[in-house]
């Protein structure tokens, strides 16, 4: 049985730190020409490499349609400048920019700020569903259409469809409206690996993408199932949401791996299962769980990825393509479009408009 | 000569209303203006910073372009769309953290080869602190002791990889920042990004003779030029550094046009389109911190006081002297019979070249030969064509005058800029 749904795949194109744009030009390109939904770049504050929204926004216009989405940290930051550079990536990607919402957890990372020690993780993704919950009310700040250039009245803009947003969260408050007008997407989507318990709390609730860890397709159907009782329970709809297992991959050699197949411990944390075999092994997991309506698709880290997302690319995906089981081609332009999530309205302008109505 | 270009966004310089006038906010009138800064050989692009959308009677400005996108997100995708401009952000001090900021700086030095820049600034209030985790929480000369202390422990972290590539612990525990760990990102191609200071007080120029390789100021005239320019370089002395090392460049507007007179008028029309009838009053409402939405813009000024600190306007450089600027404006407007609007375009708008290109050329050359300026930043007025009529037109002839390069030379930002590399402090 399918879901009824068309799959989705995205691919990690960190790995070794690099500082030159060209290395992640070649890997996001390549995942770009597998008509890929996005890449993700993790990042860390105290991991060696470039700053990830920054790499991909360097990457946004030598792009074309592969979705873009960075690991951010919302423990260290100010949510009123994460969702401003979100957005920016948004428009200077025209519409394909995400972003993964992520915790830090380490004293290592709370030294290089000096602000604050650490707090336990339930606290932490609490403050990180504050952080998504913010910026997306400061993407709906601005209507669609608060850009008016009226010369006969001198506006520029219509202020009544500019709003502050007068969010008091625990961890902090913002005022509002963003500065950055509302992105093409309306909404980025928002990221989040669900594998942890109050990790998953929060993606049920302001995700559009959550990753999930499983090691048999029956795991991933109930983690799945999960997300999506949570979610319900906040009021959103499985239609609402991606949710995607996450596997980190090693297509090497395939002679170290006489026996194709998962791995029981991790030895890449925080990137999944482990996956050892070879690209067509690695094309049957996926139709296999795919046809069993375990998930919505699959979120890729290879371990090497100069080498693995090649194999990825032009094996397990041209495979799964030729089983049409994978489209060959981005029909749509934007991320949303990609994963057929519906661009959200403004909740200001339907708040308004249904103020009006009244 | 060093050329800078300033994006038009939010200001009142920028006319929106123009037909030609395309978005502040698409990434192509970026590319567009950038490409064609880059096309002028000009030293960098700039990006202004503003944390919270102006505010008047509690209300969003809505009269002027309102809203841009996150500097270094821009200009991390200008990198890969243009060769050897430098890229310019202008970033709070106050309401960012060393350690982050640093290494997006860094990042961004790394992803276009060397051509990064951060303009420095501090100006922060409780309204703008309103939409961060810590307020308005510092006066200004706790602003600027916090600016120094973060561009310094900023260069700690960037000096803290050796140059062949090592990492080594950075230790920094000052009075605002106390920082220790390991940097992720190797020394970048310019040692350190340029450090741009904008800011006009005297702590402004002492940090700014202290720390910066630039500083963006608002004077436009020769006299006013010299003496600025006097007064910073020969603060430099004390910190051990010669006039070469820190450049004055003032934001000045250009407008060409065939003959002088035809510029002259060509100005004159943009000065009417800046101060649109609502632009007026809301100028004056500005100074007079009350609301003057009931008086004519062609008729006479209202004659009652201003309310100074009424928090009336939000989000603007506070006018010093509002009974000052109204008494001035008042004179103006009998002595010379001057409606508001007139008043507000007389007094309030400075072009600072107007002329043909010869014209505009041979002041701007004068400015830096009678040490009134190293540099310009272009001001155009246009999103995203301001530059064209300067590019194709002026450009040439300070090229053929010797006065601005024909070529790029370097490859980094501060090769354009003559400033060296600073040295490694391991
Ligand atoms: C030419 C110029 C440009 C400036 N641009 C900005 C800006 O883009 N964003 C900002 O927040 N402040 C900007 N400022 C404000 C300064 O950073 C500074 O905070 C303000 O002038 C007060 O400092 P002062 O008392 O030293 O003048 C600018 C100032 C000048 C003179």
């Amino acid at each position: 049985m399918t879901t009824g749904r068309p799959l989705h795949l995205a691919a990690e194109i960190g790995g070794p730190p690099r500082y030159e744009p060209d290395h992640y030009l070649g890997l996001a390109r390549l995942a770009e020409g597998g008509a890929l939904d996005y890449v993700t770049l993790g990042d860390s504050f105290a991991r060696p490499g470039p700053d990830a929204l920054s790499v991909l926004a360097r990457i946004a216009p030598v792009t074309d349609r592969i979705g873009l989405v960075p690991t951010v940290d919302t423990t260290h930051t100010e949510p009123f400048h994460v969702s401003s550079a979100v957005a920016t990536l948004d428009w200077v990607s025209r519409g394909r920019a995400g972003w993964t919402a992520d915790v830090s957890t380490t004293e290592a990372v709370a030294r290089l700020f000096g602000r604050r020690t650490t707090a336990p993780a339930e606290a932490l993704w609490r403050e990180a569903g504050e952080a998504a919950d913010a910026g997306a009310r400061l993407w709906d700040s601005w209507e669609d259409d608060a850009e008016i250039r009226d010369t006969a009245t001198g506006r520029f803009i219509d202020r009544k469809k500019v709003h502050h947003i007068d969010f008091e969260g625990e961890a902090f408050s913002v005022r509002g409206p963003a500065i950055v007008p509302r992105p093409p997407q309306g909404r980025p989507v928002t990221v989040i690996d669900g594998t942890t318990a109050p990790a998953r709390a929060v993606a049920a609730r302001h995700a559009d993408v959550v990753h999930i860890r499983a090691t048999s397709p029956e795991q991933a159907a109930a983690a799945r199932a999960d997300v999506h009782r949570l979610a319900a329970a906040h009021g959103r709809s499985a239609r609402e949401l991606r949710v995607l297992v996450a596997l980190a991959v090693d297509l090497g050699d395939a002679e170290t791996a006489p026996e194709p197949g998962l791995e029981s411990g991790p030895p890449l944390a925080g990137h999944g299962t482990y996956f050892r075999g070879g690209p067509v092994d690695l094309a049957e997991l996926i139709s296999q769980w795919y046809r069993a309506g375990a998930a919505d698709g699959f979120h890729l880290t290879p371990i090497t990825p100069a080498r693995d997302l090649e194999r990825i690319v032009n094996g397990t995906v041209a495979l799964l393509q030729h089983r049409s089981l994978f489209r060959t081609f981005h029909p749509g332009h934007t991320l949303r479009e990609h994963l057929g999530l519906a661009r959200p309205a403004s909740r200001y302008a339907l708040a308004r408009t249904a103020g009006e109505r009244r | 000569m060093h050329l800078a270009a300033h994006f038009p966004g939010v200001n009142s310089t920028t006319v929106w209303s123009d037909p030609r006038s395309g978005s502040q906010i698409d990434f192509a009138s970026f590319e567009y203006l950038a490409r064609t800064a880059e096309r002028g050989k000009f030293d960098f692009f700039f990006l202004a910073e503003g944390l919270r959308l102006r505010e008047y009677d509690g209300r969003v400005h809505d009269l002027d372009v309102v809203g841009r996108p996150e500097s270094l997100t821009v200009l991390n995708a200008l990198a890969a769309v243009t060769d050897r401009l430098g890229l310019a952000a202008t970033v709070n001090a106050t309401f960012n953290e060393p350690y982050e900021l640093a290494r997006r700086l860094a990042t961004l030095d790394h992803l276009s080869g060397g051509r990064a820049a951060w303009n420095v600034v501090t100006s922060s209030d409780a309204f703008t602190g309103e939409n961060f985790r810590r307020g308005g929480f510092l006066d200004r000369s706790d602003r600027y002791t916090r600016a120094a202390e973060f561009v310094s422990t900023a260069r700690e972290l960037w000096d803290s990889w050796t140059p062949d590539g090592m990492p080594r612990p950075v230790a920094h525990h000052g009075t605002h920042f106390d920082v220790s760990g390991e940097f992720t990102v190797p020394r970048s191609p310019q040692g350190h990004p340029v450090v741009i200071q904008a800011g006009d007080s005297d702590e402004g120029r002492e940090f700014a003779a202290s720390a910066a390789d630039v500083i963006f100021t608002r004077h436009g005239t020769l006299e006013a030029g010299r003496a600025f320019w006097a007064d910073v370089k020969g603060r430099l002395a004390t910190y051990g550094r010669g006039p070469d090392d820190l450049k004055i460049m003032p934001g000045v507007t250009v407008v060409v046009a065939d003959t002088d007179a035809e510029a002259q008028q060509y100005a004159a029309e943009i000065r009417r389109l800046q101060v649109s009838p609502q632009n007026a009053i809301l100028t004056l409402e500005q100074v007079w911190g009350r609301d003057l939405s009931g008086y004519d813009p062609d008729g006479p000024f209202p004659d009652i006081d201003p309310e100074p600190d009424s928090g009336f306007a939000q989000g603007r450089v506070r006018v010093a002297d509002p009974f000052a600027v109204a008494a001035k404006w008042r004179a103006l407007s009998e002595e010379k019979g001057l409606s508001i609007r007139e008043t507000v375009i007389e007094s309030a708008t400075r072009q600072s070249f107007v002329g043909s290109p010869e014209t505009v050329a041979a002041g701007l050359t004068a400015f830096v030969d009678q040490k009134a300026a190293d540099g310009f930043i272009l001001v155009p007025h246009l999103t995203p064509g301001g530059l064209d009529d300067f590019v194709d037109r002026v450009v040439p002839l300070l090229q053929e005058r010797g006065a601005f390069r024909s070529e790029y030379t370097g490859s980094t930002l501060r090769a354009h800029l003559g400033l060296a590399e600073p040295v490694w402090k391991g």
